[in-house]
Parts: C-alpha cells; sequence; structure tokens
C-alpha cells in the first residue's frame, strides 16, 4: 500500500512532502468529511439503502477498502481507539496498513481487542465477541447492489428497490438449490434490512449474518470505487433471506478450534505440511489468542504440550 | 362472456415529435376475447399494442382497465408501483423475441418461477412443481427444468416465454408478432398450443401481427391499421371474407397470392 511511511507536521510546506504535505485531521478535508457524515445519516435514516456519495481517491488502490477507509475517516476522532481486521485477522497486509494509515494521518490509539474499539473497520468477518452500544462496525464493500448479478440495468436496479421488487432475489437462492440441492451462497448472502431494503452484507460468510440482527453496535458499509454508502443502525432487523423449505442455515463446523477449543465460531482451515495435515482455527485470531491466554487449551495445542512432556 | 368490458380505449394518440405513431384509436375488449392488429410495417401496431399495456406513454386519450374487483381504474393515472404489480400478475406480455422476455442465464424453471416468486411464493418445492407443470403445458420435456433457455430452439424460447407469463392466471396477454423469427411448422405447432391455452383458460388477447393467417386462427375481433389510423375493425371472418375497405381487400387478397 502506498500510505506514506513518515508523518508530516502539519502546516509544514515542505518540498520533500509530496502526497500528504498538507493533509487534514484523518486525512480528508473537512468539507468532505461533512460531505461523508451527511451520506451516513441519511443512510441510518434509511436502513439498509444505498445512499450514493462522492467517493473520493485515497492513497491507497480500490480494492483496499477506500470506501471503508473514507467512511472511518469521516467519523473518527482524537479519542477513539481504532481496530482493523481484514479475513477476522488484525495483521494481515491490508489491515495493518489501513491501521497504520489513520494511526499516521489522525494519531489514534489502535487495538486488536474487539471489546476495547470504538471503532472496528473489517473486510470479510464480524468479530465474534458480540459488539456493544457505542461500538461502530466499518465494512470495507466491493459491490454494495445484491440484485447486480442478474440485473445489470442501474435504473432497473434502483426501481426495483424503490418499489420492493425482490422477486430476482429468491430467482438466485431458486438457481442455487436447482443445481446444488440446497442455497449454497456462503458469502454476502442477502439480507432484508428493517423488513425494507434487500441488502448485500458484503462478502462476510454467511455464519456472521445473525451477528448483524439486532446488533447494539452502529454498522456502516462503505464502497469506494462504486460510490455508495448504507448502514443499519443499532437494534435493527437484519434476516437472512429463504425458502419456507429451505431455511437459512449457518455453517456448522464438526470440531472446535484446535488452538483454543472454542465451538460455535468461524474456523479457518490451516494446512500444516505436504501430507495433508491440517487444522481449523479461529478466524478471528484476537478473539483465539484472548481465549488461550485465559487458559482454554484446543486438539492442537494440548498434544504439542503432551509431546513435548513425552520428549523431555 | 361477462357484460362488462375488460378494456376501455378511448380516443388513444401517440406521437412521436411530428410523427404519428396511432391517433384517436378506440375499442372495448371484452373477457375471453382474442382481438388481432393487422397491418403492413410501420402502421402502427407496435406503438399501440405498448400504449395499452403502459410500456408507452400516450400523447392523449384513456385506457380503462376492469380490476379484478370489478372496478375500472385509468391506467394512465395508476402509479407506476401499481401499474408494474398489475403487468406481472393480472398481464403478460408475450415479446417476438423470446431473449426480450426470457432471462436468458438462469433455468427454465426459474424463469417459469419468477413471477411466483415476485408474488410472494416462498416455497421452493411448490414453485418447482408448479413451472414444471407449467413445462409439460406449454410442450417442454420436465426434464430441461434445469437447463438455461440458452440451450433451446427458438420455438421452445417462445413456449417458455408463454409459460412464463400464464404462470400466475393473467386475465390480459399482450403479444407482439409471437410467430415472427420461427420457421413456417414450429408456428404452426405454436399457434395451435397459443388457441388451445387461449380457450382453456379463457384468456382475453390482444395479438399483433403482419400475417393474416395468424389473425385468422387466433382471434375472433380484428383492427386493420394504416399510417397510424384504424381504417376497419370487425369480426375477424367478416373482415377477412368481406373487407369493406379498399387496403383491406389489397392486404387480404395479396395473402390469398402467396
Ligand atoms: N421510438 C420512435 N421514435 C420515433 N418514431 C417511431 C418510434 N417508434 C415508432 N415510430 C414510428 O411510428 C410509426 C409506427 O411504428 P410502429 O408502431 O413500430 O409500427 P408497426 O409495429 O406497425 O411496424 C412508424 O412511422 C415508426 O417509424
Ligand atoms: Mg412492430
Amino acid at each position: 500500500m502506498s500510505a506514506p511511511d513518515t508523518r508530516p507536521a502539519p502546516g509544514q510546506d515542505s518540498a520533500g512532502e509530496t502526497e500528504l504535505a498538507a493533509y487534514n485531521f484523518a486525512y480528508l478535508d473537512e468539507q468532505t468529511k461533512r460531505m461523508i457524515r451527511r451520506a451516513i445519516l441519511k443512510a441510518i435514516a434509511i436502513p439498509g439503502y444505498q445512499v450514493p456519495f462522492a467517493s473520493r481517491e485515497m492513497p491507497m488502490p480500490y480494492g483496499w477498502g477506500t470506501g471503508g477507509v473514507q467512511v472511518t475517516a469521516a467519523i473518527i476522532g482524537p479519542e477513539d481507539v481504532l481496530k482493523v481486521i481484514d479475513q477476522g485477522a488484525d495483521d494481515t497486509t491490508n489491515a495493518v496498513s489501513i491501521r497504520a494509515f489513520f494511526q499516521k494521518v489522525a494519531a489514534v490509539r489502535a487495538t486488536t481487542h474487539t471489546a476495547d474499539a470504538t471503532i472496528i473497520q473489517t473486510r470479510h468477518r464480524i468479530p465474534e465477541h458480540t459488539l456493544q452500544e457505542g461500538q461502530v462496525l466499518v465494512y470495507q464493500v466491493p459491490i454494495p447492489e445484491p440484485l447486480r448479478f442478474l440485473e445489470p440495468r442501474e435504473t432497473e436496479t434502483r426501481k426495483m428497490h424503490a418499489l420492493e421488487e425482490y422477486g430476482l432475489m429468491h430467482v438466485k437462492l431458486y438457481e442455487d438449490i436447482a443445481r446444488h440441492g440446497r442455497i449454497a451462497t456462503t458469502y454476502a448472502y442477502p439480507v432484508k434490512v428493517h423488513g425494507r431494503y434487500v441488502m448485500d452484507p458484503s462478502p462476510t460468510p454467511k455464519f456472521d449474518n445473525p451477528k448483524m440482527h439486532r446488533s447494539e453496535a452502529l454498522q456502516l458499509f462503505g464502497a469506494g470505487r462504486e460510490k455508495r454508502i448504507y448502514a443499519v443502525p443499532p437494534h435493527t432487523d437484519v434476516v437472512s433471506l429463504d425458502f419456507e423449505d429451505h431455511p437459512f442455515e449457518v455453517q456448522q463446523f464438526d470440531r472446535p478450534c484446535a488452538l483454543c477449543g472454542a465451538t460455535h465460531v468461524y474456523l479457518d482451515e490451516v494446512v500444516l505440511d505436504d501430507r495433508g495435515g491440517r487444522m481449523f482455527v479461529c478466524s478471528d485470531t484476537d478473539y483465539c489468542e484472548t481465549r488461550q491466554a485465559e487458559g482454554h487449551v484446543g486438539e492442537m495445542l494440548a498434544t504439542t504440550a503432551t509431546d513435548r512432556e513425552a520428549a523431555e | 362472456m361477462s357484460d362488462m368490458p375488460l378494456l376501455k380505449v378511448r380516443s388513444l394518440s401517440k406521437f412521436y415529435g411530428n410523427r404519428i405513431g396511432c391517433h384517436d384509436v378506440s375499442f372495448d375488449l371484452w373477457p375471453g376475447e382474442v382481438l388481432a392488429i393487422v397491418g403492413e410495417s410501420g402502421s402502427g401496431k407496435t406503438t399501440l399494442l405498448n400504449c395499452l399495456s403502459t410500456r408507452l406513454m400516450p400523447s392523449t386519450g384513456d385506457v380503462q382497465y376492469r380490476m379484478r374487483d370489478g372496478d375500472y381504474r385509468d391506467l394512465f393515472r395508476m402509479s407506476e408501483a401499481e401499474r408494474r404489480v398489475l403487468m406481472r400478475t393480472d398481464w403478460g406480455f408475450v415479446h417476438q423475441n423470446p431473449a426480450d422476455g426470457l432471462r436468458m442465464t438462469v433455468s427454465a424453471g426459474a424463469n417459469v418461477g419468477e413471477r411466483l416468486m415476485a408474488v410472494g411464493d416462498r416455497h421452493y418445492g411448490r414453485i418447482r412443481a408448479t413451472a414444471s407443470e407449467w413445462l409439460s403445458r406449454v410442450e417442454i420435456d420436465t426434464d430441461r427444468i434445469d437447463d438455461q433457455p440458452r440451450a433451446f430452439s427458438g420455438g421452445m424460447r417462445q413456449r417458455l416465454q408463454i409459460a412464463r407469463n400464464l404462470v400466475t392466471s393473467p386475465r390480459l396477454v399482450f403479444m407482439d408478432e409471437p410467430t415472427g423469427g420461427l420457421d413456417v411448422s414450429v408456428q404452426a405447432r405454436l399457434l395451435d398450443l397459443v388457441r388451445g391455452l387461449v380457450s382453456d383458460l379463457g384468456l382475453s388477447a390482444i395479438v399483433v401481427t403482419h400475417d393474416l393467417a395468424v389473425a385468422r386462427l387466433l382471434s375472433h375481433r380484428m383492427m386493420v391499421m394504416k399510417g397510424g389510423h384504424v381504417i376497419e375493425h370487425g369480426l375477424t371472418d367478416r373482415v377477412l371474407d368481406d373487407p369493406r375497405e379498399p387496403y383491406t381487400q389489397l392486404l387480404v387478397s395479396s395473402i390469398l397470392q402467396v
């Protein structure tokens, strides 16, 4: 990512400082932030409705979450504590870069602990630790329009939202069942918000959909390239679409996390060697490490501990 | 047939700038009746059909439609939301080119099931059973239910389009040259099928065609258009066997020649 590696003093007009020489707090100028905040307020007032906004160039490529970064930049204050995750992890390149960016341009405190964060920017996951009132979850969204896959015309999809014509969403689920015998959609699983707008929850696994339902936290979604912001205010109904005879179900894992022993969490497969060895571990690294620190031990750690004892 | 018209059309005109699309058209359509609109290319048939089906706003005139509750509603005073509900429940529209009326990249079953899902059916098994039943009604093998229309012949696509429209038991179906793009032998089979469905279901239909043989086979009544005007209007047998207008006589004699 092209985030700068030195922090220029605000107002300092040195010729060497090119990119961010005259940046404002949190990078965006105040007028842009006000414009984005107006879009956010409108999005909160109409849960699930995609509000167009004048997306700005950010010093990082699209696909790196420029929509989420702009939303975070518009709402962040000096007192905020920021957590950034990508696929549940705080230490991927994308997450590290965005966190570094805000530490640089807003000098905010960063954390990896879900419970300590006031703003959590995410790509792909909702933390396992239940979010609380006062927290804001900011999603990075690549394609905000859930109807796009079957209806390429923007004029038509807008009309469908306006008139609540959502039959097409079920056409997609019907196709899934016809082809796979069950609803095979596992990511970006469509939801209906507040009984009105159908919304794409971004590429999070459907495992996380129930966490959106009546969450105490404010959920904000930013799509940079597509220039859309949408929101789910706290305590809002978020219902996954389904059929009566094929009800919505989350992914089930038939074993606990190999490191911390947690159940009912989303697991990633980790390949251990080239002989087919693998283990399943929490995708939410902070959740997993916190549990381990509290003394929870998964199968893998237990066996390595036993091996070590046996070897001694 | 009931004693109240399904559709009351009064002084309907559509201008494209200075050019006439159709001019001062008035007629009633009765329940269970099939009306053919015939005329040469450019005579205003499609313009009229699109105005009647609210796909196009007329310049002047009005169209009253008798809703299921028996009340007449002025189609052009309805909200767009109400019109769209009408279009996907109580009406059908069969395009000349099936690709304009089908979703080519979803399965035949989903094409037929879409309207059911649009009106709130949320039971997969029931939707699929209904789709399957409709495929057999339009003579498509039910084992093609998961195939996309891309893999279908022209005649099959047109039959699928018809099934997709009829699944919600509409009362009125608009058709624009439904056999237009098909081979002669395929046309005959499709016409037979449409005729059977229309009479079994007691449908009302407005069929645009430049082919008088189609009008003869399908319609009870017909209107002949020329230069945007309806120049002759009557029972199909009467118009074809005893045309009064010289232009209609010309049309009829030219088909008898071929
Ligand atoms: N979108 C349009 N803009 C301008 N003129 C049109 C348009 N559509 C049709 N027309 C004109 O209106 C007349 C009737 O056309 P149309 O309704 O398509 O006739 P038909 O279906 O009988 O061939 C023709 O003169 C045609 O050129
Ligand atoms: Mg035409």
